[in-house]
């Protein structure tokens, strides 16, 4: 099953809804609460990636043979440095965002922490893609 | 073994008793409640609301928001008093917070011996021991709890989390109430051993009814009946005009505190602490939370009520006036209780049987068929109109369509597919009209 969501850049409100709904259909298919826990953080952490620094995208998550892939596509000014982004701390996050709690610089370690695979493909000025899948048949993550 | 079975509903399975009932006679069959309901656990069916047991969480959101009062909460009655030789009342501190302050904490238990009660023991001296219990499980990291800790005393927040947000019961404080650990102490520390003592925990919260039935985190409740503070609110004012007063609060602060939003965490002392009341605001916080958004924090007071307990489903003041009501006798009581009657202890406050996760959200038991259901789900939601307007008896259209796949609803249930369907029946009907057979036609 696919669940499509765009996501809008302009209305923080709106922001959280595709992980939230990702989260009611696992819970609802009896996927084990750690595991529904752990696609949570990490489609909500890219969920507000997208909207914090790229000005909304699409959220997509797959579920299928027996995991759920999440793809998180925008065209937002993309990742210059992607290993410097995924050190932990590390954030380009603006003080309007640091101020509701974002920007600690954890959000692309968190996603690739609870993800089984973790991917990102970014283009500067063209935009960043981010990948995702999570076994949904098995609590604890893949080392 | 007490007459609670006479005065409760009866032949209920002990998993499925709600406090939380309809009163078909004054149900009008309107829509308010389903929309209210945080689990959505109300259908309407034949012109009533009808409650699904398995989702009721016993908040009282209900209670509180139908407009011709049909729903309500079973307690217990006054009269089942009679059955018992020593008759014990545990008063909830919202107790306090129904009268005014000219009414002193002294008045209101001299009431409730002037109505029939032999001894009051205060829930509020047994809060102040849960308190010091909590603090203990907060300061010993070896025994290896998630942080942030969520409290467990309200009843309704234990059940959404067991419901909606299971990944957060290790979460739990795992103590009993301060209702149970009264319970407790008079039965066994003030009257140990004793035959025919009756312990009666008076209310402001349904849910805490249910509980006593169905106990979460522990096998069996001490208490032999619970009653209603909305039942009881009249009688008592006129008892207290009539008791002599008598020296008999003794609860401090610290246990007082509990009755509202923010005491517990007062209380409890914990500086990274959040306090959130009523039950969508607790459902946000525990949505944040399950996202990895409040990791920092060590402590979540979690009332399902507004302003707390003081604003439970079977109170009657306004919660708001209630709870500064209560901060004044807060202001006045010591900060704890001046001398203590049980030993200080944790023994006997920590659960006995774990809380569970609870599978009524879940569609079916093997994964494959329930994502398939799932998808139906998303495809008959997106067919229908996105109004939510309730007419087929289900909260929304995403409800209404889990129904169907469930088995339990039919798509012409939406007034608008049905309209559709009798439009598009009208339209063949007026083009058969048209087909006469070839001998017919006069044309």
């Amino acid at each position: 099953m696919t669940i499509r969501r765009s996501v809008p850049g302009d209305d923080f409100s709106q922001a959280g809804r595709a992980s939230a709904e990702l989260k009611r259909i696992l819970a609802s298919i009896g996927v084990d609460p750690r595991i529904v826990k752990r696609a949570a953080v990490a489609m909500y952490e890219a969920e507000m990636n997208m909207v914090i620094h790229a000005g909304g995208g699409l959220a997509e998550a797959v579920i299928h043979d027996g995991k759920v892939t999440m793809v998180l596509e925008d065209s937002g000014p993309g990742i210059p440095d992607l290993d410097l982004a995924m050190t932990e701390g590390w954030s380009t996050a603006s003080d309007i965002y640091r101020e509701l709690g974002f920007g600690a610089g954890m959000g692309l370690p968190n996603m690739k922490r609870n993800a089984d695979e973790f991917h990102v493909e970014s283009v500067v000025g063209k935009g960043t893609k981010v990948t995702m899948s999570i076994d949904i048949r098995s609590p604890e993550p893949r080392a | 073994m007490s007459g609670r079975e006479g005065n409760m509903a009866e032949g209920e399975a002990k998993t499925v008793f709600h406090s939380v009932k309809l009163d078909p006679e004054r149900c009008v069959g309107c829509t308010t409640c389903i929309k209210k309901c945080p689990t959505e656990a109300i259908r309407v069916r034949k012109g009533k609301a009808s409650i699904i047991a398995e989702r009721c969480i016993d908040c009282g959101e209900c209670i509180r928001t139908c407009p011709n009062g049909a729903k309500l909460a079973v307690s217990d009655q006054l009269s089942m008093l009679g059955g018992y030789r020593v008759k014990i009342a545990v008063p909830a501190p919202a107790l306090y917070s129904q009268y005014d302050e000219g009414q002193s904490v002294d008045r209101v238990l001299s009431g409730l011996l002037e109505l029939g009660f032999d001894e009051v023991f205060e829930v509020a001296e047994a809060a102040e021991l849960v308190t010091s219990a909590t603090k203990a499980l907060l300061a010993d990291a070896s025994l290896g709890l998630p942080r942030p800790l969520i409290s467990s005393a309200c009843p309704a927040v234990v059940r959404i989390i067991q419901l909606r947000f299971p990944s957060l019961i290790p979460n739990l404080v795992p103590l009993i109430p301060p209702m149970e650990a009264a319970a407790r102490i008079v039965k066994e520390r003030l009257h140990p051993g004793e035959e025919g003592v009756g312990v009666f925990f008076i209310t402001p919260c349904a849910g805490k009814v249910t509980v006593t039935r169905s106990p979460l985190g522990y096998e069996r409740s001490a208490l032999d009946g619970v009653i209603g503070l909305k039942d009881i609110f009249l009688p008592l004012r006129a008892a207290m005009a009539r008791a002599p007063e008598r020296k008999l609060a003794r609860a401090g602060r610290i246990g007082l505190e509990w009755a509202r939003a923010e005491g517990e965490s007062e209380a409890v002392g914990e500086r990274r602490s959040i306090s959130v009341d009523g039950i969508g605001n607790v459902i946000g916080v525990l949505e944040a939370l399950e996202n990895g958004k409040l990791e920092d924090l060590t402590y979540i007071e979690a009332l399902a009520c507004p302003a707390g307990c003081v604003g439970g489903p079977l109170t009657v003041e306004n919660p708001y006036i209630a709870k500064t009501r209560l901060r004044k006798r807060e202001a006045e009581a010591p900060a704890s209780v001046t001398e203590p009657r049980p030993a200080r202890s944790l023994d006997g406050l920590g659960w006995s049987s774990p809380v569970k996760a609870r599978s009524a959200m879940v569609l079916s038991g093997n994964l494959d068929r329930a994502l398939e259901m799932a998808e139906e789900i998303l495809v008959l939601s997106a067919a229908l109109p996105g109004l939510d307007c309730g007419s087929c008896g289900a909260p929304s259209c995403r409800a209404l369509a889990e129904d169907i796949v469930r088995g339990h609803a039919r798509q012409t249930d939406c007034i608008f597919k049905l309209r559709e369907t009798i439009r598009k029946l009208a339209g063949e009907l007026m083009a058969m009209e048209e087909m006469l057979p070839p001998g017919l036609d006069r044309e």
